[in-house]
């Protein structure tokens, strides 16, 4: 067995729950939004999580808690060995340098009033001990050539520049302050296609030529398969199963995990007729009032009474070397 | 604080009601609404509206070009689009943002704000009348009675402030003048209809209390209302869930063949065209760029844009390194490249592609055609 690396970040049990309060002058607790329950995983240095699952999931709230931009209710996370949330603010500033974060909307995460090279720049304002010595703007440039944007462009606003040439400058920001890690919140969702496939492409090759991990976070799960080492697919804050890409995708044994592949369209009318759609009925149920054992059971064909009482651990199953968290695990190929 | 049921009041700035639109459409002895079967059959308004003759396409749209006068100069949105539908068919027009698709399905449907926009020429030929040319009443009684829309958000197109059952049941007061009760009965039906479960109680709620995917059945319900021959779905699933977006194409498809309806699906999505749509119209720039069948379309794409459109899809069941893309963006409506509108993205593109825009021509078959200077087999040949 080839010797893994050691993860550059370990996330243990991490929990966001919000108080929902009634009452004005004395407000009471009656209860919470789980919106992150319990969620541990690893982060191998140059590799990429794939972070699936319908939207009300819990995967941006996740994502936020490891940036430390929501306080953890509970859990542990360690970056490069420190502990995340636990930590004080200016380490914790110092810390940020090595995790960085790209926005989904391109339109709504750069400040219009400023120019893109006070945008990518800024990042040195606020760790000034990690800012280039010397020629700041060579270092600006340096960054938009990075991304496959023209350094002259380094003056102008972002309402300038297309949807994908923002999300390269946002991901320009990323990079300034040469992190290892970079959470990828829905980069690419509110492109359209064929730029999609540019900014994909980006990201890859940055990945290859600074040795990037990411945590890809998206509800499309062909831009998932594309880009992923590994995948963890979310279900109302719990991650139902895990493993590689290509044991996730090909070989799942979670029904959550089956009906959500075999939802994804598929661009060839020819399949048309080999499909076969699982139907979930129903929505997902509310995360202040999860279902009982296993948080599926309401929309799961297989459901048993078993599944109300007791919840299923996020384990080895039987039949797939990969964890999954369901009682009655069983391999189902929805891809041909 | 009570509040006061939208049932038993007027909608506020609206005339008391009026005598029935159609004489006889709420005549309890008609048998009309109480009865789903029965309130399907065809209203006594049908009659007015000219019957295609024969060899006639249900809606016709006919080089069609819609203009935005804006601060940086007029900017082409449409340039010529024609495209047609039949009963029962579904048409997917299906572009990237900007391309003019959007605004293509609101001309058709006569809810464009002019100005800005300004439609400068073409005809959108329903039943063999000219919308575009026709009084303000009589399109009035044409949308929404005989081409309905859904749109995108179904958030903010619904009414914050009132039940759904009350909005889908709007049209069918006004237009048709039923009372209240038929009207409220009318309403569970259509969410019956559209699946949306325990209708009953449920039509009593808001928009805010439904998922997205519910709201979308709204949407679709109240556009089913008044039992239109064309329905226009714009980017009906985009806001929503793999698994509901399923579901609701699935609704869709339903009932487009149950209710033998026309179905106009625009969208930008080559996965969800691919499962439901007969024939898809390509758009880029505000033009036509191909139209063929589905099989013929993804099987052999004709045009350069839509191959590359085709290439950069991401697949579930096809992992491959690199993904292909389009270089470049899409272009500005008020600077719209000379020549062929795709030339500066365009891997093929020669010099006569710079100076003429290429027409749409037509490639073997009957119905499949495509605008680019050179036939498939020159493309096929160059990559070779």
């Amino acid at each position: 067995m080839p010797v893994l690396p050691e993860p550059i970040l370990r996330v243990e049990n991490a929990v966001k729950h919000y108080p929902i309060s009634r009452g004005v002058l004395l407000p009471k607790k009656v209860g919470a939004v789980k919106a992150v329950d319990g969620v541990s995983f690893e982060l191998r240095p140059g590799e990429t999580l794939g972070l699936v699952g319908e939207s009300g999931c819990g995967k941006s709230t996740l994502a936020k808690l490891l940036m430390r931009l929501e306080t953890p209710t509970a859990g542990r996370a360690y970056l490069k060995g420190h502990d995340l949330f636990r930590m004080r603010a200016g380490d914790l500033r110092r810390l940020r340098r090595s995790m960085q974060m790209v926005m989904q909307d391109p339109y709504t995460s750069l400040n219009p009033r400023m120019t893109v090279a006070d945008i990518v720049g800024e990042p040195f304002d606020i760790h000034p001990e990690a800012a280039p010595k010397g020629n700041r703007d060579q270092a600006v440039r340096e960054l938009l050539d990075q991304v496959g944007l023209s350094p002259e462009h380094a003056n102008r606003y972002p309402h300038q520049f297309s949807g994908g040439q923002r999300q390269r400058i946002g991901i320009a920001r990323a990079l300034a302050l040469r992190p290892e890690v970079i959470i990828c919140d829905e980069p690419v969702s509110a492109l359209d296609v064929s730029v999609q496939a540019q900014v994909v492409n980006l990201l890859e090759r940055l990945q290859d030529e600074l040795g990037l991990a990411y945590i890809f976070i998206a509800h499309d799960l062909s831009v998932v398969r594309h880009i992923s080492d590994r995948i963890a697919v979310m279900y109302l804050g719990r991650i139902v199963e895990t493993g590689t890409s290509d044991q996730v995708y090909l070989r799942p044994t979670h029904p959550y995990t089956q009906a959500l592949l075999s939802a994804v369209p598929v661009p060839d009318p020819t399949a048309r007729s080999r499909r076969q759609i699982i139907r979930l009925t129903g929505d997902v149920p509310s995360p202040a009032d999860p279902p009982s054992g296993c948080r599926f059971r309401t929309r799961c064909w297989k459901a048993q009474p078993r599944c109300a009482s007791e919840e299923p651990p996020l384990s080895q199953r039987a039949v797939d070397p990969h964890p999954s968290a369901c009682h009655y695990a069983e391999l189902h190929q929805v891809i041909a | 604080m009570t509040y006061s049921n939208p049932y038993q009041q007027q909608w506020p700035n609206q005339p008391a009601p009026a005598a029935p639109v159609v004489a006889g459409w709420d005549d309890p002895n008609r048998g009309g609404w109480d009865t789903p079967t029965a309130a399907w059959s065809t209203p006594p308004s049908r009659a007015r509206v000219n019957q295609p003759r024969s060899g006639e396409h249900l809606l016709d749209v006919r080089d069609l070009r819609v203009e935005f006068g804006t601060r940086d100069g007029v900017a082409h949105v449409v340039n010529g689009v024609s495209f047609h539908v039949d009963p029962g068919e579904t048409l997917a027009i299906l572009g990237e943002s900007g391309s003019g698709k959007s605004v293509t399905a609101q001309a058709v449907m006569g809810i464009l704000d002019t100005p800005p926009a300004v439609v400068r020429s073409g005809q959108v030929l329903f039943g063999g009348e000219d919308l575009l040319t026709v009084s303000a009443d009589r399109r009035r009684q044409v949308r929404g009675q005989e081409i309905a829309m859904v749109f995108q958000d179904a958030l903010s197109a619904l009414n914050p402030v009132f039940p759904v059952g009350w909005q889908i049941s709007e049209a069918l007061r006004s237009r048709r003048g039923i009372n209240k009760a038929d009207a409220r009965r009318r309403a569970i039906e259509l969410m019956d209809m559209v699946q949306i479960p325990a209708a009953a109680e449920r039509v009593d709620d808001y928009p805010h209390q439904f998922s997205g995917g519910m709201r979308q059945r709204v949407m679709i319900a109240m556009a089913l209302a008044m039992r239109p021959k064309v329905l226009i779905a714009d980017e009906p699933t985009t806001a929503l869930d793999v698994t509901v977006q399923a579901q609701i194409m699935d609704l869709l498809a339903t009932l487009r063949a149950e209710l033998e309806m026309a179905l106009i699906l625009i969208t930008h999505d080559l996965g969800v065209v691919a499962d439901v749509a007969d024939r898809i119209t390509v758009m880029y720039a505000g033009r036509v760029v191909e139209h063929a069948d589905v099989h013929t379309l993804y099987a052999q794409p004709a045009h350069p844009y839509t191959r590359g459109l085709l290439a950069s899809v991401p697949r579930l069941d096809h992992r491959g390194h690199g993904l292909h893309s389009i270089s470049g963006t899409p272009p500005n409506p008020a600077a719209i490249p000379d020549g062929c509108a795709f030339h500066p993205r365009c891997p093929w593109a020669q010099q006569v592609c710079r100076m003429t825009a290429p027409t749409l021509v037509r490639i073997g078959r009957l119905d499949r055609a495509s605008a680019c200077h050179f036939p498939p087999e020159a493309l096929d040949a160059r990559l070779a």
